[in-house]
């Protein structure tokens, strides 16, 4: 068979391609010697130095405290954008909806930054709210962004939720406000939680846009762990890089895991 | 095929005029824009019917039901169940249950949970709720899968679930859509007549949308016939079929040959028709609510047509004609045979085959002589 050879190649390739970066860097986070290169013999005193810098721990706890706030309202707005586009098939203004709620998707990170820090400045200057730059409004720049990811999410497993289960459960005698409990959430929740985890991930790499809407002692880990390897990368951010990985596998088998046990061969049926 | 519910004539409360029925259905109407779904359809179904609503995708039968439920509120017009208005009640207020086409089972309960889902929203104790659903899962032959997931069933056994749990609030009224239209053929048959018979046990009122002609006629007690939202003939299984009331009723309900005349005679006890198409007179052996010279249709059903090589007697000169054979489908039990007549009309004719492996059998190519009996046909004005 020819496709004998051939598939195993591909594979290979492929995830080497995918994984070989991320694997040296992980093997080079244990790297003894200082020199980022060169290999000096195992050690885990870059992950000691790393918990004694207190930039970095300060960056990553404000990075991980922007992705929690911002994926969560994330979670709520683009639900609420998903249900409306479902659920409401004919209302005045739904095409600029749908059209307007998956932009962020396409646009590019400077000039949302950019349009952004525009509008705080503005708000700033007549409003008095927020007042400069920093975790607020850091917080709403992914929300907005990341309510586009949330809404597609759920869009799509809204659009395949049969309504005929919620009418069973009302004709059984619950009210409606029971039948989102007990019906609708449970079977959107793996949605939900892929939605809420792909936001926190978003928000958490994000680099561009809040370089724009940051301000003094806001700096997210993106941009800490960025200045510093502009002066020389050093193995600590390898270290970091390497909790990071393993925090977000974590997650995502989690995540899987969740969808799994929510839906078992759903093929099948 | 089911039984039906074997009812005695003095246990049809639809003969009787004075009988009350449980679900009443006052010109009701359901617009949807400018589009009647349902239009101006007046019902009364009795206690302890099996009721079927047939017509095709379309006909409203679905909106109808719909409406029942309270998922829909009528444009105009009233449902009144057991002698309760039901406008603007909510449908989780409704004494209704309903068997969704889809099933509806929520995936993220097991058999046990989907059954009791009702039973929780009236606050009965637990113990009360698990011996209800015992009885439940015993009365659609399901006690070892009260754990499964819906995703672990057959199709058949979903269905069974669905049944089961649209039964556990006791309903007075269970409204079913398309109860077996996702089961294959040999299983809808055997579910079927289980259907009747919890139907009978429990002595609840069912009333079915089907679009399964022959699953309505052998369920139902009686046929309400729809046809682009309104009601084209309610009646018993064998007065839909044998005394259909129009054109589409009878095209609607099993195969007929129908064809044009024109009266000749109209006598209060016999009519003649005249019929260019089928090149003979019909006799009609009772009189019929016609005129002289006007123009009806006359229909008759595949297997009330007699043939035969001999020229048969013809007492009123009517009811014989010649055609040629010119198609014949062996069916196994019986023979249809597509008749060509000299008017170049085409005429199905069903004869049972009695004897095994009849070499003298009619075959192709043979002119042969179709006849029928003087009330086997019915008269149609509209």
């Amino acid at each position: 068979m020819r496709r004998g050879w051939f598939l195993p190649i591909t594979a290979t390739l492929g995830f080497a391609f995918l994984y070989a970066p991320i694997i040296s860097l992980v093997v080079f986070s244990f790297n003894e010697s200082k020199l980022v290169t060169v290999w000096g013999g195992f050690s885990t005193k870059w992950y000691g130095e790393l918990l004694a810098d207190p930039q970095m721990l300060g960056a990553a706890w404000l990075s991980l405290q922007i992705a929690f706030f911002s994926a969560s309202i994330a979670l709520v707005l683009g639900t609420l954008a998903a249900v409306a586009l479902v659920r409401f098939r004919r209302f005045k203004g739904r095409t600029v909806l749908a059209g307007t709620v998956s932009a962020p998707l396409v646009m590019p990170d400077v000039i949302t930054g950019l349009a952004l820090l525009l509008l705080f400045v503005a708000m700033e200057g007549t409003l008095g709210w927020p007042a400069g730059r920093g975790l607020v409004t850091i917080i709403i720049a992914h929300s907005t962004f990341c309510m586009a990811y949330v809404c597609v999410v759920v869009q799509s497993r809204l659009a395949d939720f049969d309504l005929s289960l919620e009418e069973a459960a009302m004709d059984l005698g619950a009210t409606p406000v029971r039948v989102f409990f007990d019906i609708t959430l449970p079977i959107i929740a793996p949605a939900l939680v892929s939605g809420w985890l792909l936001a926190f991930t978003l928000s958490l790499d994000d680099l561009v846009i809040a370089s724009f809407v940051s301000g003094p002692g806001s700096s997210t880990l993106p941009m800490v762990i960025f200045s510093k390897v502009r002066l020389g990368v050093s193995p600590d951010v390898n270290a970091l890089a390497t909790i990071i990985i393993g925090i977000v596998a974590l997650g995502v088998f989690a995540a899987t895991l969740l969808q799994l046990r929510a839906h078992p061969k759903k093929a099948r049926a | 095929m089911a039984k039906k519910p074997q009812l005695a004539i003095d246990t049809r409360p639809w003969r009787d005029p004075g009988a009350k029925p449980f679900v009443r259905i006052k010109n009701v109407t359901k617009k949807f824009g400018d589009v009647a779904a349902v239009n101006d359809v007046s019902l009364d179904i009795y206690k302890s019917e099996l009721f079927c609503l047939l017509g095709g995708s379309g006909s409203g039968k679905s909106t109808l039901l719909r409406m029942l439920a309270g998922f829909e509120e009528p444009t105009s017009g009233s449902i009144e169940i057991d002698g309760q208005d039901m406008t603007g009640v909510a449908p989780y207020n409704r004494p209704i249950n309903m068997m969704f086409q889809s099933y509806a089972l929520f995936p993220h309960m097991n058999v046990e949970q989907n059954i009791a889902y009702g039973l929780k929203r009236d606050h009965l104790p637990p113990t009360e709720i698990a011996g209800r659903v015992a009885e439940l899962l015993s009365l659609v032959k399901l006690q070892d899968y009260g754990k499964r997931k819906p995703h672990q069933l057959s199709g058949g056994q979903r269905q069974r679930v669905a049944l089961a749990r649209a039964l556990a609030k006791r309903p007075k009224l269970l409204l079913l859509d398309e109860p077996l239209g996702a089961l294959d053929k040999k299983l809808r048959e055997e579910t079927q007549f289980e259907l009747v018979k919890i139907q009978e046990t429990l002595g609840v009122t069912f009333i079915v949308v089907t679009h399964d002609q022959e699953e309505a006629m052998s369920l139902a007690t009686r046929i309400g016939v729809m046809n682009s939202g309104e009601i084209a003939m309610i009646g018993e299984p064998t007065d839909i079929y044998e005394f259909p009331n129009s054109k589409f009723v009878a095209g609607f309900i099993g195969s007929v040959n129908m064809v044009e005349g024109v009266v000749t005679e109209d006598e209060p006890g016999h009519v003649r028709i005249r019929s260019a198409e089928l090149g003979c007179d019909i006799y009609v052996g009772h009189g019929v609510d016609c005129a002289p010279d006007q123009i009806l249709w006359w229909a008759i059903r595949p297997e009330k047509v007699h043939l035969s090589r001999d020229r048969p007697d013809a007492p009123f000169d009517a009811n014989v004609t010649k055609g040629m054979v010119e198609e014949i489908g062996y069916l196994g039990d019986m023979s249809v045979y597509q008749i060509l007549l000299e008017s170049g009309k085409r005429l199905r004719v069903t004869q049972t085959n009695t004897v095994r492996g009849n070499p003298d059998s009619i075959t192709w190519d043979e002119n042969v002589y179709l006849t029928w009996g003087d009330s086997s046909g019915s008269v149609l004005t509209v």
